[in-house]
């Protein structure tokens, strides 16, 4: 029989998941866990519920820049004014996630690890070039978003490791962010293509730098430098859009299924960045 | 089996029950404790008709575990009324024909008011939006959004 525990706090979480024998699985808002048991996909022996642990739904600004705790709820995040001026696309990824009712419980850490490919909070997180504070059964470590995921349904995580909070870095000033997705309907609907880029200008508007992320077009989202390369030391002129979208479709590595073709993934994942760059640049204060 | 002792307030009234680890709030609510008003139209977080607040949040119960409710208060459409005086939503969504069957409807007056609790002058984008994680296969969604603008309207006593 299945055994759920509400620890209250991250070290108590961490042994009684790796103390366990069977499949140990980490609860936050449950919305894809539940989903996954229900239909027989996941079969846990126990649930770790993390929700009880307080420090793991504060936000904190560090000496690295702003700690989110993994608990907490996305709603709760985009109540955030703090975040939602210093991070408008990673706040934008985060709170397109299913409906309100979702919104009361998915975390970005949940997204995260549930490691799907078209995962909305995932390619704002990796272009802000984000850190999953990670702690287990031997101590605490820290990696990069883009390395928490392993292919779709799997991450990197040992056993036992809970993220307990996602680092953003310190914000330097005229940055900005944003993240667009591909859905046939208006909301509640799983991106066919997203697009996340996140700027900093000079005082003269040029861009310093970039980083260019891409959801939905291969197993796990992708970090796209090349992409980033071409938008940096411009002013987003139409040939530096020209070269973002072609080094943005040179990455792309999708698959055909119901909801879009590979044809279309890599052509609409060009105009999302493109579109994504014109919107970031502006919220930086670029003309 | 024995089961989680869980305490927990409901509507108010403060209530204990005993459930299994993987069983949800919503069959707690409807099989254990006699709350019938929230449904279980999908069971897997989309259609909205199973919604409650939970410590003031807006949640699809099918997708909360009953153990989870332990120490927290839950608001289902029961306690919505003041006694036999209906809350405006529900008596506006009666004076509009908000609905037909009535399933969709208890989790669209929960999620209603949940957004009417924060934003009191919404847009008819701002309801439909709100209001887009339940699905009502019966009113075409027009007289919904009617009854929850007059209701709004009353609400803020303009
Ligand atoms: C109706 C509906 C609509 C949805 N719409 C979208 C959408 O538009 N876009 C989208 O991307 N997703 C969508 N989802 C999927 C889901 O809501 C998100 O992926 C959500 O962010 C998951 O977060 P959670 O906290 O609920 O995760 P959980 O279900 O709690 O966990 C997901 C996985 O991550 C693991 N996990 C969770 N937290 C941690 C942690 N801190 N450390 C280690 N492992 C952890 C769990 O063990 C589990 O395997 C939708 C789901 C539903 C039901
Ligand atoms: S029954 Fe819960 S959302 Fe459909
Ligand atoms: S009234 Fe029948 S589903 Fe809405």
């Amino acid at each position: 029989m299945m055994r759920y525990e509400a620890p209250a706090t991250v070290s108590a979480a961490v042994s009684l998941l790796a103390r366990e024998k069977g499949v140990g699985l980490v609860m936050a808002g449950g919305t894809d866990l539940l989903v996954k048991m229900k239909s027989g996909l996941v079969e846990p022996d126990l649930i770790v519920d993390i929700k009880r642990i307080k420090p793991l739904h504060e936000v904190k600004k560090t000496a690295s820049g702003i700690s989110i705790g993994a608990a907490l709820c996305n709603a709760a995040l985009g109540e955030n004014a703090m975040l939602r001026k210093a991070w408008p696309g990673v706040v934008e990824g985060a709170t397109l996630i299913g409906s309100k009712q979702v919104q009361g419980r998915c975390t970005m850490a949940g997204n995260l690890c549930n490691a799907s490919p078209a995962g909305d909070a995932v390619p704002a997180l990796v272009a802000a070039g984000a850190k999953a504070v990670i702690q287990g059964p031997k101590g605490k470590r820290k990696l990069a978003i883009r390395d928490v995921p392993a292919g779709p349904g799997r991450t990197t995580l040992k056993k036992g490791e809970i993220i307990t909070a996602i680092e953003l870095p310190k914000r330097e000033p005229r940055s900005a962010d944003a993240y667009l997705r591909f859905i046939p309907r208006t909301e509640m609907d799983i991106a066919v293509v997203s697009a996340a880029v996140n700027l900093t200008l000079d005082a003269k508007g040029v861009i310093k730098k970039a980083a260019v992320a891409l959801g939905a077009v291969a197993p796990t989202v992708l970090d796209v430098p090349a992409a980033a390369r071409a938008l940096i030391g411009t002013k987003l002129d139409d040939a530096a859009l020209d070269r973002l979208a072609e080094a943005a479709r040179a990455a792309c590595r999708p698959i055909d299924d119901k909801r879009g073709t590979a044809a279309f993934r890599i052509q609409v994942a060009g105009v999302l960045a493109q579109r994504a760059a014109r919107t970031a640049y502006a919220r930086a204060g670029g003309k | 089996m024995a089961g989680i002792h869980v305490k927990t307030t409901i509507n108010g009234d403060a209530v204990e029950f005993i459930c299994q680890p993987e069983e949800t709030l919503l069959d707690v609510l409807r099989n254990r404790l006699g709350l019938t008003g929230a449904k279980e139209g999908c069971g897997t977080g989309d259609c909205g008709a199973c919604s409650v607040m939970v410590d003031d949040r807006l949640t699809c119960s099918c997708l909360v575990l009953g153990a989870e409710a332990e120490g927290r208060s839950v608001e289902t459409v029961e306690g919505m009324a003041r006694g036999s005086e209906l809350h405006p939503l529900q008596r506006l969504f009666i004076e509009h024909a908000a609905l037909q069957c009535g399933v969709c409807t208890p989790g669209v007056l929960i999620a209603a008011r949940a957004l009417l609790e924060k934003n009191p002058n919404p847009s008819e984008e701002e309801i439909r939006f709100g209001l887009a994680g339940n699905l009502c296969r019966c009113t075409g969604y027009d007289k919904i959004v009617r009854a929850v603008q007059a209701a709004a309207q009353e609400m803020r006593g303009a």
